[in-house]
C-alpha cells in the first residue's frame, strides 16, 4: 500500500469521522479493493482557519493572549512561544528570575495536567480495556465505574496542572500572565505553600501511571512492541548540557540508530533546517529535514522523542524512570509507537517534580517583572509543549503591528508518523478481514498513541515553509515584499 | 450526589471551529466529573467514540460554522437534541476564527498554498474528503434555532455546571450575574 494509490474503480471507502478520544477534528479514510486490502489510509485535517493570516496588521502585544485561541487544550504553550518571540522584539534577552520562573511553572502545570488529560481521559480505555472491546465502555465513564481511584487521580492530577496555570496566568484555559519581556503577576507565598501542599500525592500517583503503563507492556508485549511500530527519525529541544527542559533549549535530531542529525541549533535559526510541502488531501503540511529531503527526512516530536533525545532527565524520579523505560525489553519499547505512552508518564512524574521544585524557590514571589532592552523586528519562540515541538515565528513593524506570521504546531511535525502508523495498522490488522468497530478503533488507537491535537493542526495554516536559498539574513523572504 | 431514579439526561457535545477550550472548561468541573457521570449519559462526545448524535435531551456546541461539515453536524444536533446551547464565545458570534471574515478566502488559500515562493511543493488541498470551507464563519444561530447561549472565552465551569444541573434537574437555567463573563 502507498499513501497515495489512485483510488481507481471498485474500491470501497471507510472512513472514520470523526476520530474520537482525540483533542480536535479528523478523520481517517481507508480504500479497499474486493479481497479487503487496504490500498489507501489517510489521516485528513479537514478544516481551514487562517491564523497567520489575520493576525498580520494585530499590534504584537495583543498576540500571546489571541494565539492562545488555537487550541484549548494547551493555550499555555501558545501563550508562551509567543511570549518569548515578542521577547526578543522587545528586547530582553534575558528574563528576571521572577518572569523566567513563573512562565516555567506555568509551562509544567500545563504539560502535568495534558498528559494527565490525555492518558486518563481518553487514551487509557483502550490500553485498560482492550482495542476492541464494548465501544460503549471505551471511555472515561467505564474507566470510572471499573476502576473509580484511576479515574479520580486522573482527575486530580489534570486539577493540580489547572491550578497552577490559574494561579501563574490567572485563569486555567486563556490567561495573560506572559507579556512581551516578563510576566504581569508573581506567586504569594501563601499560594505557593497551597498549591505545593499537592504535590507529594501527584508525584506517587504519577509514579503509579508509569508502573500501571509498564505492566501493560510486560502483559502484552509482542502486540505492545510492534503495534504500529516502524523506524522514525526524532526531534526535540534538548538544554546546551543535555538535559530535558520543556520551556527552552537547543534543536536535536537524530537517527532510528541514535546518529547525531542535528545538534546545538539555534531555535531562531530552525528555517534552515525545516522545510514543508503540501498534500492535497489535507490542510496539514508535512515538514521535513532539509538535508534529507522529504523522503527520508520526516520525524517524529512529542514525549518519546523527548525521552530518547534527551542525555538525562534533571529531576530524580523522572531520570530513574527513563532509564528504566530505555532498558525495558532491550530498548524496543523506547522505539515503539505504544511507547510514547509510557514516555509521557514520565514527562507527567518529571513535571510534577519540576512544580514541586520551583514552588519553594523564593524567586515566584519576587517584584521584578520585566525587562527590556533594544527593540528588534523578528523573533522566533520555540517551546516544548505537551504534544512536541513548538515554533512561532514573527516579524514586526515599526507600528507595533506584526507583519508576518508563521507557526510550525507540534501535531504538524507528526503528521508523516501518523499516516505511517495507521498505514501499518491497516496492514496488519485490517488487511484482507471484515471490518469490524473494533478493527477500525485500531486505527484511532494507533493515532491517539501520538496525542495528536487536531485543534492546534487546524488552524496552522499559512505557515511559511521557508528555503534557506529564498531568505535573506534576517529570515525574510526574498522578493516577498508584497506581504511584508 | 445522588443517582436519580429516573432515566439519565442523555448530553451530547461537539466542537465545530472552536479550540476545545470550551470542552476542556466542561471538565474544569474537576471531581464533580465523577457524579455527572452518574447523572448524564454521554451521546456523541470527544470522549466517547459515539460518531453521530442520536436522540438526546442536550446538546453542547463549541465553535462557529467554517465549513460544509460544520452546518452538517449543527443540523444533526438540531435535529436529535431537544435543548440546544451555544457554549462560548465562538459558537456564539464565530469568534476569533471569525477574524477571516474580512479576508477573501480564496486569495489566502491560494497564498498560503500556491504562491509562496519557498514551497518545496505546493498545490491548493482540494480532495474531495475535504469539506468545502465556507467563505465566512457563521455563529450557530444564523444555521439553527438555538436555546440558551454560554458567554465567555471559554465560560467557566462553573457557569456550565450551573446551567447543566439546573437542566438535569428540570429548572430553568440561571446564570448569577457573576458568572456571566465575556474573557
Ligand atoms: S469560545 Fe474561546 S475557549 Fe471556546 S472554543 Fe472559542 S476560542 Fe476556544
Amino acid at each position: 500500500m502507498t499513501e497515495s494509490a489512485l483510488p481507481e474503480g471498485g474500491l470501497r471507502r471507510v472512513a472514520i469521522d470523526p476520530l474520537s478520544r482525540v483533542e480536535g477534528h479528523g478523520k481517517v479514510t481507508l480504500l479497499l479493493d474486493e479481497a479487503g486490502i487496504v490500498r489507501q489510509a489517510r489521516l485528513h485535517i479537514v478544516e481551514f482557519r487562517g491564523f497567520e493570516k489575520f493576525i498580520q496588521g494585530r499590534p504584537y502585544w495583543e498576540v500571546p493572549v489571541m494565539v492562545q485561541r488555537l487550541c484549548g487544550i494547551c493555550p499555555v504553550s501558545h501563550h508562551l512561544a509567543a511570549s518569548k518571540a515578542f521577547d526578543q522584539v522587545v528586547g530582553a534577552t534575558r528574563l528576571t528570575p521572577t518572569a523566567e520562573k513563573m512562565r516555567r511553572l506555568m509551562h509544567y502545570g500545563q504539560m502535568l495536567q495534558s498528559h494527565a488529560l490525555h492518558f486518563f481521559h481518553l487514551a487509557s480505555p483502550d490500553l485498560l480495556f482492550g482495542f476492541d472491546s464494548d465501544a460503549g465502555r471505551r471511555n472515561i465513564v467505564g474507566v470510572a465505574a471499573v476502576h473509580p481511584e484511576l479515574a479520580r487521580r486522573g482527575i486530580l492530577l489534570r486539577k493540580l496542572g489547572q491550578e497552577v496555570i490559574r494561579m501563574t496566568a490567572g485563569k486555567r484555559i486563556h490567561g495573560t500572565g506572559a507579556v512581551p519581556g516578563g510576566v504581569n503577576r508573581n506567586l504569594s507565598r501563601a499560594d505557593r505553600a497551597e498549591l505545593g501542599a499537592l504535590v507529594p500525592d501527584a508525584i506517587d500517583w504519577a509514579g503509579e501511571a508509569i508502573g500501571l503503563v509498564r505492566s501493560l507492556f510486560e502483559a502484552n508485549l509482542p502486540l505492545y512492541r510492534e503495534f504500529a511500530t516502524f523506524p522514525a527519525n526524532r526531534l526535540s529541544l534538548v538544554r546546551a548540557d543535555g538535559a530535558m527542559d520543556l520551556y527552552d533549549g537547543l534543536i536535536r535530531a537524530r537517527s532510528p540508530q541514535g546518529e547525531t542529525l542535528l545538534d546545538d541549533v539555534e531555535c531562531g535559526e530552525y528555517w534552515n533546517y525545516i522545510l514543508e510541502e503540501v498534500r492535497p488531501w489535507s490542510y496539514m503540511k508535512f515538514p521535513y529535514l532539509k538535508a534529507l529531503g522529504p523522503e527520508r527526512g520526516w520525524y517524529r516530536v512529542g514525549p518519546l522523542s523527548r525521552v530518547t533525545n534527551c542525555d538525562f532527565i534533571p529531576s530524580p524520579r523522572a531520570e530513574a524512570a527513563r532509564r528504566e523505560f530505555l532498558a525495558f525489553d532491550d530498548g524496543r519499547a523506547a522505539r515503539a509507537t505504544l511507547g510514547f505512552h509510557w514516555a509521557r508518564m514520565i514527562e507527567m512524574l518529571h513535571a510534577a517534580e519540576v512544580i514541586g521544585e520551583l514552588l519553594e524557590d523564593d524567586d515566584l514571589s519576587g517584584t521584578e517583572l520585566l525587562a527590556g532592552g533594544p527593540r528588534t523586528a523578528r523573533g522566533v519562540g520555540v517551546i516544548e509543549a505537551p504534544r512536541g515541538t513548538l515554533i512561532h515565528h514573527y516579524r514586526v513593524g515599526e507600528d507595533d503591528m506584526v507583519v508576518r506570521c508563521n507557526l510550525i504546531v507540534s501535531t504538524t511535525h507528526n503528521n508523516e508518523s501518523m499516516n505511517l502508523a495507521i498505514r501499518e495498522v491497516a496492514r496488519r490488522f485490517i488487511d484482507g478481514r471484515t471490518l469490524t468497530e473494533g478493527l477500525l478503533n485500531h486505527i484511532e488507537v494507533a493515532i491517539r498513541a501520538f496525542d495528536p491535537c487536531l485543534s492546534c493542526a487546524t488552524h496552522a495554516l499559512g505557515q511559511m515553509p521557508l528555503a534557506l536559498e529564498l531568505l535573506d539574513a534576517d529570515g525574510s523572504v526574498v522578493g516577498r515584499l508584497r506581504r511584508d | 450526589m445522588t443517582v436519580p431514579a429516573r432515566p439519565r439526561v442523555r448530553l451530547a457535545t461537539t466542537s465545530l471551529a472552536g479550540c476545545f477550550g470550551c470542552h476542556m472548561s466542561l471538565l474544569d468541573i474537576d471531581e464533580k466529573l465523577l457524579p455527572l457521570l452518574e447523572l448524564v449519559e454521554f451521546d456523541r462526545s470527544p470522549l466517547t467514540d459515539i460518531k453521530h448524535c442520536g436522540p438526546c435531551d442536550i446538546g453542547l456546541i463549541e465553535g462557529g460554522v467554517c465549513n460544509a461539515e460544520n452546518v452538517h453536524v449543527l443540523r444533526e444536533f438540531r435535529a436529535n437534541c431537544r435543548v440546544l446551547i451555544a457554549l462560548g464565545a465562538c459558537a456564539i458570534t464565530g469568534g476569533l476564527p471569525a477574524q477571516r471574515n474580512h479576508l477573501d478566502l480564496g486569495l489566502c488559500l491560494q497564498e498560503v498554498y500556491l504562491t509562496e515562493p519557498s514551497l518545496s511543493r505546493g498545490g491548493i488541498p482540494n480532495d474531495p474528503e475535504l469539506p468545502l470551507p465556507l467563505d465566512k464563519v457563521h455563529p450557530l444561530h444564523e444555521i439553527v434555532r438555538v436555546d440558551y447561549y454560554i458567554p465567555g472565552c471559554p465560560p467557566s465551569a462553573e457557569a456550565i455546571w450551573q446551567v447543566l444541573t439546573d437542566l438535569i434537574a428540570g429548572r430553568l437555567p440561571q446564570l448569577p450575574e457573576r458568572l456571566v463573563r465575556y474573557d
